[in-house]
């Protein structure tokens, strides 16, 4: 079980974000549970200046853009 | 290079549409055609040229060149950087925050935020095609100015009291630990022609996709007035660029929030129809510098006081560039 959390205030990109990640641990029966994080203090804790921005089991993956589909498969199964 | 597009949206009007070029209908037409057409060619080509030279630009290098600068060239540097470098608005708290928990005064992370939305490559290619160098330039040097003055005003009233509580305590911590302990690997990147490609083709993709139908609202408002505003009704009513029409045009433009992308073809039309340039430029920036949605978010980090600090410096200094634009327009 992943722990993953999205950052980001809550614009489209972070729920997009989301969105593939859901997905894509859905089809390949990975069971994460995923939290968007949109408290400034917590995103800041993280250091993040462009979101979305991804951490998984507290280690942060990933910021700037929607991550690609290639990068979010070698996270779950890697 | 340019005329090529007049020519099309001609052909189009006057040949397939075969409408007479003497009506207003023609000519409203005829002016949506170039424009919008002018508007996309440029935009698709220019952000990506723009976006592959910029590729390793990120706020990250920002934040880590900006820590530790001199007051006065870090208002200039903060500015500068608003205008360049690319960041969606919906980062701006991180932003904000980042900067601040890098030591860096709220006075330059607030020139960089201000400048941000007034400059941008897409502004800067609108002006430029459809108001000409002399205005780009005067726009420019203003929106630089009314960042870096303004962040300056911050830091000299000690902006930073009124910050919420957290970020405040970020602040705090960030000037002391001053020293140059960044966060490695987040920054350095150099970067392949391959990657530059990717990255510039995704930006264009995306950025285009977020202002297409800005242009076509804007440039189809700017339409409107070319072609239904009676000939010289701006012109005899606002001509003069009468003292109260400058804040009354920032006052208007505050609830309307658009970005500069959707401004420029408006303000071409109302120059075209003789608003004086002033209370254009006052109204421009005002729509796209000032908008509520903005300001409920720094909330998040600013105390009511603070905010209504930098609504009330914003509103000054869009005025005050109104009246000196049209008091020295007829001069340039």
């Amino acid at each position: 079980m992943l722990n993953i959390k999205v950052l980001g205030s809550g614009c489209a990109k972070c729920t997009k974000t989301a969105e593939i990640i859901t997905a894509i641990a859905n089809e390949k029966g990975i069971g994460i549970s995923l939290v968007k994080e949109t408290n400034p203090e917590v995103i800041m804790d993280y250091k993040v200046m462009s979101t979305p921005a991804v951490v998984i089991d507290e280690k942060l993956v990933h910021w700037g853009s929607i991550p690609h589909r290639a990068m979010i498969e070698s996270w779950l199964v890697g | 290079m340019l005329q090529i597009f007049s020519d099309l949206a001609s052909w189009l009007t006057f040949g397939v549409m075969s409408l007479d070029p003497n009506t207003k209908l023609a000519d409203a037409i005829h002016f949506f055609i170039e424009d919008t057409t002018k508007i996309f060619a440029l935009l698709l080509l220019m952000i990506y040229v723009i976006a592959l030279v910029r590729a390793s630009l990120n706020v990250e290098r920002v934040r880590d060149y900006l820590a530790g600068k001199n007051r006065f060239v870090g208002y200039f540097m903060g500015s500068g950087f608003g205008a360049v470098t690319p960041f969606c608005s919906c980062s701006s708290i991180p932003v904000f925050l980042g900067f601040t928990s890098a030591g860096i005064p709220v006075g330059i992370t607030m020139a960089f935020l201000i400048t941000s939305p007034l400059i941008n490559e897409v502004a800067v290619l609108l002006l430029v095609s459809l108001l000409g160098w002399q205005f780009t330039v005067i726009y420019v040097l203003v929106g630089m100015s009314v960042g870096m003055l303004a962040g300056a005003f911050l830091d000299s009233i000690r902006a930073e009291r009124w910050l919420q509580s957290f970020a405040a305590k970020a602040l705090e911590q960030g000037q002391a630990q001053a020293s140059h302990d960044n966060n490695e690997g987040m920054t350095s990147t150099s970067m392949t022609l391959t990657e530059r490609h990717e990255f510039a083709k995704g930006e264009t993709l995306e950025i285009f996709g977020r202002v297409w139908k800005w242009v076509i609202i804007g440039v189809g408002l700017g339409a409107a007035l070319h072609g239904f505003v009676p000939d010289g009704w701006i012109e005899a009513h606002l001509g003069d660029g009468q003292w109260w029409s400058v804040p009354a045009a920032v006052l208007i433009g505050i609830p309307l929030y658009s970005n500069a992308t959707g401004v420029i073809p408006i303000m071409e039309s109302l120059i075209i129809n003789g608003l004086p340039v002033g209370t254009t430029l006052a109204f421009c920036m005002a729509t796209v510098a000032a908008s509520f949605p903005e300001f409920i978010l720094l909330k998040q980090v600013m105390q009511w006081r603070l905010l209504a600090i930098v609504f009330a410096i914003l509103l000054i200094s869009f005025t005050l560039i109104g009246w000196i634009f049209n008091a020295i327009s007829p001069i340039l």
